[in-house]
């Protein structure tokens, strides 16, 4: 399907606006990841490299201290590939409704398609076991609003941090950014049990080399998070 | 069952997916937080810390990013401008 009618489907169309919702939210992480890009010394041009062609918050957040001691490339390869690994299993969950796509389009959607677009996608489509007509669109739709609010909103970060100084430590607004995100996503007990497990466990790992203290913790947190899941789910069939 | 035609259980979706995130999250920032070069911190003198509780607060007041996000700042940026915490 040619782009321009790609942007005139409802489906995209659908996909798109219900991305948007989050578009203040989003746009004030990109805002943040820009400046402490800058901030960290990576320089204006390079900013907008690592923004344009890594497009993967988290894992650019955590690779600038890195960058920035001169870590050996490996380190930094596997570090934000270990930040990412989130993201097969996320992929899982897309295969049902994207796996039946060419590979080509697949490629392109797995890469534009950020952990939000998973949770607002399975909010719009709650049949999670069955593929139907139209989800493709809606992927790609959502994929398209948060890549355009991500990139302008971190080019703004980029240029309008040469602005404020170092000593203001405008680093940390990357991490006050994060929180708000964070607790949107804490919407139950088992979620913030499983919060404080992983918050625990970064900082009782923080000593593994590549940022596996990230990995560790997000192990533990799934790990626990579904032990609870289970025996509610089981509390609930038994009652 | 092949990979192909494996399903997560229904009761297992909200912990991989939203718990995946916010673990994620949360595991990058609190060391973000809570410790200074590799150490959990060791005074309470951090603007970090208010920082944080300020966040959280406007938070659980009017829950969104940038409202907890310039709470945040305006308790951090004088500590660490002006008392160096």
């Amino acid at each position: 399907m040619h782009l321009r009618d790609l942007t005139r489907d409802r489906h995209f169309r659908h996909g798109a606006s219900d991305m948007l919702a989050f578009g203040p939210g989003l746009a004030a992480w990109g805002l943040v990841t820009g400046v402490a890009m800058t901030q960290s010394g990576l320089g204006v041009g390079l900013s907008i490299l690592m923004s344009l062609t890594v497009y993967a918050g988290s894992a650019q957040l955590a690779s600038l201290p890195l960058l920035a001691s001169g870590a050996p490339m490996w380190v930094i390869w596997a570090s934000a590939f270990c930040v990412n690994l989130r993201f097969v299993i996320f992929s899982s969950q897309w295969r049902v409704h994207l796996g039946h796509l060419p590979r080509r389009r697949r490629l392109v959607l797995g890469y534009l398609l950020a952990d939000l677009n998973l949770v607002v996608f399975q909010k719009a489509w709650p049949d999670r076991a069955a593929h139907q007509t139209g989800q493709a669109r809606y992927a790609a739709g959502g994929a398209a609003a948060v890549w355009t609010v991500w990139q302008v909103s971190s080019l703004a970060g980029i240029l309008l941090s040469s602005l404020v100084p170092l000593s203001w430590g405008l680093g940390f607004a990357g991490t006050l950014s994060m929180l708000g995100i964070a607790y949107a996503l804490l919407t139950d007990r088992v979620a913030w049990v499983a919060a404080v497990v992983s918050a625990a466990a970064a900082v009782a790992a923080f000593a593994l080399p590549l940022k596996l203290n990230i990995l560790v913790a997000i192990a533990a947190a799934v790990a626990a998070s579904l032990v609870m899941a289970k025996a509610d789910h089981r509390a609930e069939r038994g009652a | 069952m092949t990979m192909a035609s494996f399903v997560w259980p229904a009761w297992a979706h909200g912990a991989i997916t939203i718990v995946g995130l916010a673990a994620a999250i949360v595991a990058v920032l609190a060391p973000e937080i809570f410790m200074t070069h590799g150490a959990l911190i060791g005074t309470w003198r951090d603007g970090r810390l208010p920082a944080a509780v300020a966040a959280t607060a406007f938070y659980a007041w009017r829950p969104g990013v940038l409202g907890p996000l310039l709470a945040g700042l305006a308790v951090y940026m004088p500590l660490h401008v002006g008392f160096g915490w």
